[in-house]
């Protein structure tokens, strides 16, 4: 993500300073997208940062964003949704994680890796209205697995579908988009990993288990982490599915952020809806830069494919 | 290489335990959608397929998502592509704001986005058209981190500054070096770039339900609320088109661009 551009700059500078290149003009040709990206990009976020610092008259100040910041329901939503942002990152980064390491050890371009691949690339853009539907036909009323229970144990969670619809039933929901999109993230990366190496542990007498505790699981971190943390945010600002799933409207942040401003019974708070994106935006931001970092930590060998 | 017993059995039960939570979920939906419900209902049958293409505002929806697509991509041929290309030919300087640009959306959540645009969409519905075609243009600034990644990938590979300086002074007009030299060479991340806007637009749910306009994904939920049998029915089916569409584009190259992507 960073190396790449560096690359490219050196000659880029030389050549621009040949005859063919030179003018001041050159600058109009950005013109058409500034124009277009101002438009339907920094005119929302320049919306939303400085629509936090206004309060509902428009006057300058921090009055809502303090209020939010000591409003129960939305501490609440913003602890369930760190929460199952959380949890669903460590889950789906293990388990996804694990499935790449099964999909590398196993024969690189059969056929069974090559359907994993594609079937990641789809279920980790799987959210939303549809994973919903795929949940309740699963557990929900008469779904597969409920329907199933009621016949042969009739006493378990399953056969009641009450729990799809709150922390628990939102986090599996979650882990089911994070396992794809963990895989993908993380196979470049196992891929990268050097058969040398396991050879030269071999080599020195070292066990399987001697070369992932000393070998592989250090090397490997950096971009573990970087990916969980891709994971949090993409559960963090989630919002299709746990909309279309529950009708609690403060449950996670984002669903207390799309009541803030779409409420019709004069309940509508833009600039509530503003101070919360905020809140949420910093977390992105934070978890984003942390993500950046880790990727310049990650060693060469890696940013070589 | 030999596997010892205890790794196979590891593999074995991961693949086990993670296959079973993804594909359990879809053979669930095939078997609601061909399930009867009422009295009697015993017998199977595809009764919610045959009636999706009766559905009202399904085939509308469908059209106009395409269509949403098909001017997205446009964006990104005509408008993203040049200018990524422009400035890596002649703006140095601005590459790393220009980076920046195309990174920002990844910082700012889609349901964030929408809140800051809602009044430029209530200003255009009112004054200019209705139509959830306008949605392209948001659109297409939610995809340009991963555009602009398959982009500067493909254009770092390929030495285009000898490229257009050949091409210019053979006699070419700076519209051909862009357009005939250079984008043919970097076909390949286009393709890309086309096919996550594909999957973006027909999965688009956050923006689309807050500002009222019916794109497929709102009709689904919307059908979903009357027949659940028939959502589930053109769920599975619209997740068989990605994936058929998926398949279609060579596997090699896709890897790489298709990381990170985020569109809920």
């Amino acid at each position: 993500m960073t190396q790449i551009p560096i690359q490219g700059t050196g000659p880029a500078i030389s050549r621009t300073s040949s005859r063919y290149w030179r003018s001041k003009s050159a600058y109009l040709g950005v013109l058409p997208f500034l124009l277009f990206s101002g438009l339907f990009l920094l005119y929302p976020t320049w919306n939303v940062i400085s629509g936090a610092f206004q309060d509902e008259s428009g006057k300058f100040g921090t009055k809502v964003l303090v209020e939010v910041f000591n409003s129960s329901s939305a501490r609440a939503g913003f602890r369930n949704s760190l929460e199952i942002s959380a949890q669903t990152a460590i889950a789906g980064s293990i388990l996804g994680g694990l499935f790449a390491w099964a999909m590398v050890s196993g024969k690189q371009g059969g056929f069974f890796y090559r359907y994993s691949v594609a079937l990641s690339s789809v279920l980790a853009q799987f959210g939303g209205v549809m994973l919903t539907f795929a949940f309740l036909a699963t557990f929900g009323f008469n779904g597969l697995v409920s329907t199933f229970a009621i016949k042969y144990a009739p006493g378990s969670f399953l056969a009641e579908s009450s729990w799809l619809y709150g922390k628990a039933g939102i986090a599996v929901l979650y882990t089911f988009f994070q396992i794809p999109l963990m895989v993908l993230v993380f196979l470049p990366t196992l891929e990268n990993m050097k058969t040398q190496w396991r050879e030269a542990s071999d080599a020195l007498g070292g066990k399987t288990y001697e070369y992932w505790l000393r070998v592989g699981i250090p090397i490997l971190t950096p971009s573990f982490a970087g990916a969980g943390l891709l994971l949090f945010v993409n559960s963090f600002s989630a919002y299709a599915t746990a909309a279309t799933l529950i009708n609690l409207s403060d449950f996670l942040t984002p669903l207390a952020i799309a009541t803030a401003l779409t409420s019709e019974v004069g309940g509508a708070n833009p600039a509530e809806a503003k101070s919360l994106s905020a809140y949420m935006v910093i977390v992105v931001v934070i978890a984003m830069s942390c993500y950046a970092l880790l990727r310049r930590k990650v060693s060469k060998w890696e940013q070589s494919r | 290489m030999k596997k010892s017993i205890g790794v196979r059995i590891w593999r074995i039960s991961i693949i086990a335990v993670v296959s079973f939570y993804l594909l359990m979920p879809l053979y669930a939906m095939f078997d609601f959608s061909t399930k009867q419900f009422g009295l009697g209902g015993k017998s199977r049958n595809l009764d919610s397929w045959r009636i999706i293409p009766s559905q009202p505002d399904l085939a509308i929806a469908i059209t106009r998502s395409l269509l949403t697509a098909l001017i997205v991509m446009a964006l990104i041929l005509f408008l993203i592509v040049p200018t990524a290309i422009w400035v890596h030919l002649k703006l140095p300087l601005l590459r790393r704001p220009f980076e920046l640009l195309c990174l920002l959306p990844l910082a700012i959540p889609a349901i964030v986005i929408v809140v800051g645009i809602a009044p430029l969409y209530r200003w255009i519905s009112i004054n200019l058209t209705e139509s959830p075609i306008t949605l392209s243009g948001v659109y297409s600034m939610l995809i340009l981190p991963y555009t602009y990644r398959s982009l500067s990938a493909a254009l770092d590979a390929v030495d285009i500054h000898t490229l257009a300086e050949a091409a210019r002074t053979l006699g070419a007009s700076i519209g051909r070096v862009i357009f005939g030299i250079i984008m043919p060479t970097i076909k390949t991340g286009i393709i890309n770039g086309s096919f996550i806007a594909i999957a973006l637009v027909l999965g688009e749910y956050t923006i689309s339900n807050i500002l009222n306009y019916k794109t497929f994904q709102v009709v689904i939920a919307q059908i979903g609320r009357a027949n659940g049998n028939v959502a589930v029915a053109v769920s599975l089916a619209s997740l068989l088109f990605v994936l058929f569409l998926l398949l279609l584009i060579p596997n090699k190259k896709r890897l790489g661009t298709v990381l990170d992507v985020d569109v809920k």
